[in-house]
């Protein structure tokens, strides 16, 4: 069997990082287009974290940890821009959301 | 930084590890840990029932813990777990507890436009594969050895320093402590209703 390297864990990487973009692309609920946005997120730290052990160095993991504290600070932003829309439209589709439109 | 260091630490590194701690099956579970972490994330994007998506996340946010730990990194799969399995994926239920679930539920999954983005979505895939493609050569074939136990320790010390001295990351550790702050301010004004 081939030895897994790398490479093997930016494929992976690759392909989370595209599940999410095409569920932020594609979605119509805004929940689900937040978490397809944390998909992307974790693609990130999976390959830092696979750099970092490619190198033997500790800065991917210290990254990853930034991008989880970013995640986090994300979520509860998004969330709270969520509540305060469903407050006053009743709707999280996103083909409803147009209030910036021209 | 320039190769020969490289080298050196490379060499170095593997020099210093315990042959007895290799991991096992390492194929194997890669790729059931990979499996589970890609259906999981198709599951988030297909999904009907945010519900349904929320535990997908969950399932695939877990297994790349997982990961994690196959890639020495113990602190960063602990983060994971705790972090986003434990705090985000819960803040996340929720809220779809609290927005109108029956409705979303019965609406149609995707938006108008979505063929572009689908279209966008392959695009962005066949650059990937094309860079993997020309840039296999770069990576090495084995992966190097890294000294194991003392990870939590080492990252801690880049974190907030040794010895009294500040660590590599200390400042943008304070920044990312503030900014967590300024997240919590905002989203507790956004959600209250009169401040």
């Amino acid at each position: 069997m081939v030895p897994i390297t790398t490479f093997h864990y930016l494929v992976v990487a690759a392909a989370l990082f595209v599940l999410g973009v095409i569920g932020v692309l594609t979605r119509r609920n805004v929940v689900i287009m937040l978490m397809s946005i944390e998909l992307i997120l974790n693609a990130v730290n999976l390959n830092l974290v696979a750099f970092s052990r490619m190198w033997g160095r500790l800065e991917g993991q210290v990254f990853a940890i930034f991008i989880v504290v970013d995640a986090a600070a994300e979520a509860a932003v998004g969330l709270g821009i969520l509540i305060a829309f469903f407050r006053n439209k009743e709707t999280i589709n996103v083909d409803e959301i147009d209030l910036l439109k021209w | 930084m320039n190769p020969s260091l490289n080298m050196a630490l490379i060499s170095a590194f593997t020099t210093t590890t315990d042959p007895g701690m290799a991991p096992v099956a390492t194929p194997f579970f890669f790729y059931l840990l990979s499996g589970l972490a890609v259906a999981g994330g198709f599951l988030v994007i297909t999904r009907r029932n945010p519900v349904h998506c929320a535990l997908a996340l969950i399932v695939t946010l877990i297994a790349m813990a997982h990961l994690y730990l196959m890639l020495y990194a113990p602190f960063v799969a602990a983060v994971q777990i705790i972090v986003y399995a434990g705090g985000i994926m819960v803040l996340f239920l929720f809220v779809i507890m609290l927005v109108s679930i029956e409705r979303a539920s019965k609406d149609r999954r995707f938006n108008r436009i979505w063929p572009v983005g689908l279209a966008a979505a392959c695009a962005l895939m066949a650059l990937f594969v094309s860079a993997f493609v020309k840039g296999r050569a770069l990576f090495p074939d084995r992966m190097i050895a890294i000294p194991e136990g003392s990870n939590t320790q080492q990252v801690a010390s880049m974190l907030y320093g040794e010895a009294g001295r500040m660590g590599q990351y200390t400042f943008a550790f304070e920044i990312a402590s503030l900014l967590l702050l300024v997240a919590i301010l905002g989203a507790v004004i956004m959600t209250k209703k009169k401040i």
